[in-house]
């Protein structure tokens, strides 16, 4: 589960020779320690002209405590008025000055000509982010636009996307689009992206916002935004599912795993751990909708946050795959969260501003060989976010999947060696990822801040060329 | 007095309070000082006590005041060797002055020589003397080195065993690595920062410029040496060791003389060289102040009148703030408690420690943003006229002997506005340990 080639390429001796013989340099990613400043160092803030966000931007970085750095004008004059005072930025007076963070407020580009200002931000501070540094522009759903201003921000994308994989040092660019309106929704996205529980998101597009039911300003304690929260998270024995019911934990939710009776000790052993409980249940039995909704709402009195974790893999050329290869996958991995998320509905068990996460995968956006029936169970999970969307805003909750691309697991420890190499390095950062990330953008989601986040599906794949 | 039969004494009078004393006018009669030499030049072989006696000898005997008991005299050295701890009652017993007056040694970095202004014009204010004397010295080319750390502590257990064989084993046990020497650096000691690089990191985040940098350092050099050539300095300074002026100062200090230079701090994309930042160096000052009724009796000039003062501290251990920005604090409080602002000013002294320190603070005062969160007000400080800045130069042109800053200022302050007949000069000077010390002067 270790990747040796990474340590290897950040020993003493492996800086010497990769870059010699030409091999890969994947960084060692910076990750979240409780306790850490969501961002840690200097973060530039720019905005392009008309934009609407610099204020909202302002005031997270404010609340975050944040070093905050911009050229002089209207937009530093303004953060005034939110007890802040930006550092000046200039190229001619930056010297060595680095940067954590580079963020842009693009709403204001109406106009394909005014896209010169992702240029003039960005080009003369490239090479002044710090390793496991962080771009961010947020923009405006093209889809709610129409002209010049539709095809601008539609534009951007090609811009945060090329610029992961420019970026190097295990930096991550990413686009964030902010419905109108939506603009006191930002923190909990804003902090996500800042900081460095987003190591291993990068050229990802999130819309915040966008089909999401009325969301009220929430006030936050961010080192614990889940507290008094129930949460439950399927597949929690192990391997991601593990990392996600301990992420959650640490956030302050009570957990409640759910596994399969043959893992019912690993699975104890987690809840313990983290002060949970633990449900036995087969997801795929045709009672367990009901008896989880029962059980959930008894012992409980309803659910927060629902992670549809578990997951299957029987991979099989579609030519050798017998009939119950592909329904035993479809049954764990699709059909399992469609009737859960169906019953915790109907019986009123999701609480209020409650939270469904699918687990789905790159392999159900890019498809992969030997996966026909995983792919598609996968691509069903994004099916179901989009299907379940409007009745879920109508609770007032939200439903979102992430895509996890290479994440060292025990899974993908059983890859063949060259193909699971391919897998790691073929990416913007040149490395898997960890449980963790997949468990963080997770807990992201179910933030009490992130109810306007709604209908998003986040690959967590370190931008991998697989399926971009 | 008819008492009545019962009474066989006199009532006592009430015994009266000491009236509640009001501050006196702080008149300020001259000053006097020695050239200021960069280091290790002019002045290598002279010590602090040296320079300050040179610079004492001169006022003494520009005020003819031999054999006169003074209030008290305050000076300090920022560098000083630890057998020097009463420094200034030494050079005032070597002085033509009376025995009989007492000295104080007293250090706040380069703020020095203007705090022992403070506390003169303060003793003289309230009534606890009528005259006195601050100054401040240092040299960095005569600087204390000390032995390290380690071998001064075994050296101690050597100095406290009782017997000749514990002290032989005392000795046995420095090592060769407990050898070596302390010596003192310009370095803060709670982030081990420089001054300079501390100043890097505060100009940078004030967006400063090298042009505007380089622009106030050309303009100091041209008006310490236009104040020369018109003989501002021939009553404010006495030659010392054949030196007759500052020699850092370069008249012919140009625009692009000043581009070619390397940056010093910073790193390679800095904006400070060695031309805006002062140089090390060595050099004194003193500076004669009295009461008003002292003055008359004595028959002395009165140039101006000290009239307030402020000292600030700053938290830039982490961060918070420049390590040098405390003036920017200081003179807010200052002005808004004499009732003025900038247009009230027709001299502004910013002490230029840094081209890059004076026009940060400068652009604090003009910054909306500043002006709302740190000082609270709505409408900034604003801007001060540049033509009313450091006129007869500054420390960049002049030189900056950390302790003797304070009272060159002081004193050509004061002939300015003695020259100019009215008006109000404001003194702001930045120090190692975030503090700012700052002062209002008014023409007699």
């Amino acid at each position: 589960m270790s990747d040796t080639y990474l340590k290897f390429a950040n020993s003493f001796v492996g800086k010497q020779l990769a870059p010699r013989l030409g091999l890969p340099q994947p960084p060692v990613l910076k990750r979240y320690v409780p306790g850490q400043k969501a961002v840690d160092g200097a973060v530039l803030v720019g905005q392009a002209e008309g934009g609407r966000l610099a204020t909202a931007i302002a005031g997270v970085l404010k609340s975050a405590d944040a070093d905050v750095w911009t050229a002089e004008g209207p937009l530093r004059d303004a953060a005034g008025a939110l007890d802040l005072t930006p550092k000046i930025y200039a190229p001619e007076t930056a010297g060595d000055q680095r940067f954590q963070a580079l963020v842009l407020d693009a709403t204001g580009i109406a106009h394909p000509d005014e896209l010169q200002a992702l240029h003039a931000f960005f080009q003369p501070v490239a090479r002044k982010l710090r390793p496991s540094g962080r771009l961010l522009v947020l923009g405006t759903p093209p889809e709610s636009l129409t002209a010049g201003g539709r095809v601008s921000q539609r534009a951007l994308e090609g811009f945060t996307r090329s610029a992961g994989k420019e970026l190097g040092k295990g930096a991550t660019s990413n686009l964030i689009y902010v419905a109108e309106g939506a603009e006191d929704q930002i923190e909990s996205t804003l902090r996500f992206f800042l900081s460095p529980k987003s190591a291993f998101v990068s050229g990802q597009v999130v819309r915040i916002g966008v089909g999401a039911g009325k969301t009220a300003k929430v006030e936050i304690d961010w080192e614990k935004p889940l507290a008094g929260k129930v949460a439950l998270v399927t597949g929690a024995s192990r391997g991601i599912g593990e990392a996600i019911a301990e992420t959650l934990a640490r956030d302050g939710a009570h957990v409640v795993g759910l596994d399969i009776e043959p893992l019912a000790a690993d699975l104890k052993t987690v809840t313990d751990r983290i002060g949970g409980s633990a449900i036995t249940l087969d997801v795929t039995a045709d009672d367990a909708p009901e008896q989880l909704a029962k059980q959930l709402k008894a012992d409980h009195g309803g659910v927060d946050i629902v992670v549809h974790n578990a997951g299957i893999t029987r991979d099989k050329r579609l030519a050798n795959m017998k009939p119950e290869t592909w329904d035993q996958v479809i049954a764990v991995n699709l059909i399992a969260p469609d009737k859960i998320t169906l019953a915790l509905l109907k019986g009123k068990v999701l609480n209020r501003g409650g939270r469904i996460v699918g687990v789905a995968s790159i392999a159900g956006i890019a498809g992969n060989n030997g996966q026909t029936n995983y792919a598609t169970s996968k691509a069903g999970v994004i099916g179901l976010v989009d299907a379940f969307s409007a009745d879920i805003a109508a609770a007032g909750g939200t439903i979102n999947a992430v895509a996890p691309g290479f994440i060292e697991t025990q899974m993908t420890a059983a890859i063949p060696l060259g193909i699971r190499e391919a897998g790691r390095r073929l990416s913007s950062l040149g490395q898997g990822g960890l449980p963790i990330d997949v468990a963080e953008t997770i807990a992201w989601y179910a933030s009490a801040g992130s109810g306007a986040v709604q209908g998003n599906v986040v690959r967590v794949c370190g931008q991998s060329l697989i399926g971009a | 007095m008819h008492l009545p039969s019962y009474r066989r004494y006199e009532i006592a009078p009430e015994p009266r309070m000491p009236e509640a004393k009001t501050a006196r006018r702080v008149a300020i009669v001259g000053g006097n000082r020695i050239p200021f030499a960069r280091s290790n030049g002019a002045y290598a072989t002279a010590s602090n006590s040296d320079m300050l006696a040179a610079a004492l000898d001169g006022l003494v005997e520009r005020f003819d005041l031999q054999g006169e008991k003074l209030g008290e005299v305050a000076a300090g050295a920022v560098l000083k060797h630890a057998r020097d701890f009463s420094m200034t009652r030494e050079v005032v017993l070597g002085s033509k002055l009376d025995r009989g007056t007492p000295a104080v040694d007293i250090t706040q970095a380069c703020g020095t020589g203007l705090q022992a202004t403070i506390y003169i014009a303060n003793k003289i204010a309230l009534g606890q003397i009528e005259s006195g004397i601050a100054g401040g010295v240092d040299t960095t080319s005569d600087a204390p080195i000390a032995i390290s750390e380690k071998l001064r502590k075994k050296l101690m257990l050597v100095n406290q065993a009782k017997t000749g064989a514990d002290r032989v084993k005392a000795l046995l046990k420095i090592r060769p690595g407990d050898i070596g020497l302390d010596v003192p650096a310009n370095r803060e000691a709670r982030t081990g920062l420089s001054m300079g690089e501390h100043q890097a990191i505060t100009g940078k985040e004030w967006g400063i410029t090298r042009e505007a940098q380089d622009e106030l350092t050309v303009a100091s050099h041209q008006h310490l040496a236009a104040a020369y050539e018109r003989g501002f300095f021939d009553d404010l300074i006495t030659p010392f060791q054949g030196l007759e002026r500052d020699n850092n100062l370069r008249p012919d200090s140009s625009l692009e003389k000043l581009a070619k230079l390397k940056p010093v701090f910073g790193g390679p994309d800095g904006t400070m060289t060695a031309a805006n930042s002062t140089p090390l160096s060595d050099g004194a000052s003193t500076v004669l102040l009295a009461s008003e009724e002292y003055a008359k009796e004595h028959g002395l000039p009165i140039l101006a009148y000290f009239v307030d003062a402020q000292t600030e501290g700053v938290s830039y251990v982490k961060g918070e703030e420049g390590l040098l920005m405390a003036p920017a604090y200081a003179v807010p409080k200052l002005l808004d408690r004499n009732g003025l602002t900038f247009a009230d000013f027709d001299f502004f002294e910013i002490h230029e420690a840094f081209a890059s320190q004076v026009l940060s603070t400068l652009k604090a005062w003009e910054d909306p943003t500043f002006n709302k969160v740190k000082l609270g007000r709505d409408t900034p400080l604003g801007a001060i006229d540049r033509s009313k800045l450091n006129v007869n130069g500054g420390s960049l042109a002049a030189a900056h002997p950390f302790a003797a800053t304070g009272g060159r200022i002081v004193a050509s302050l004061a002939k300015e506005l003695s020259e100019k007949g009215s008006g109000r000069g404001l003194i702001s000077i930045c120090a190692a340990g975030g503090i700012g010390v700052t002062a209002i002067v008014e023409a007699a």
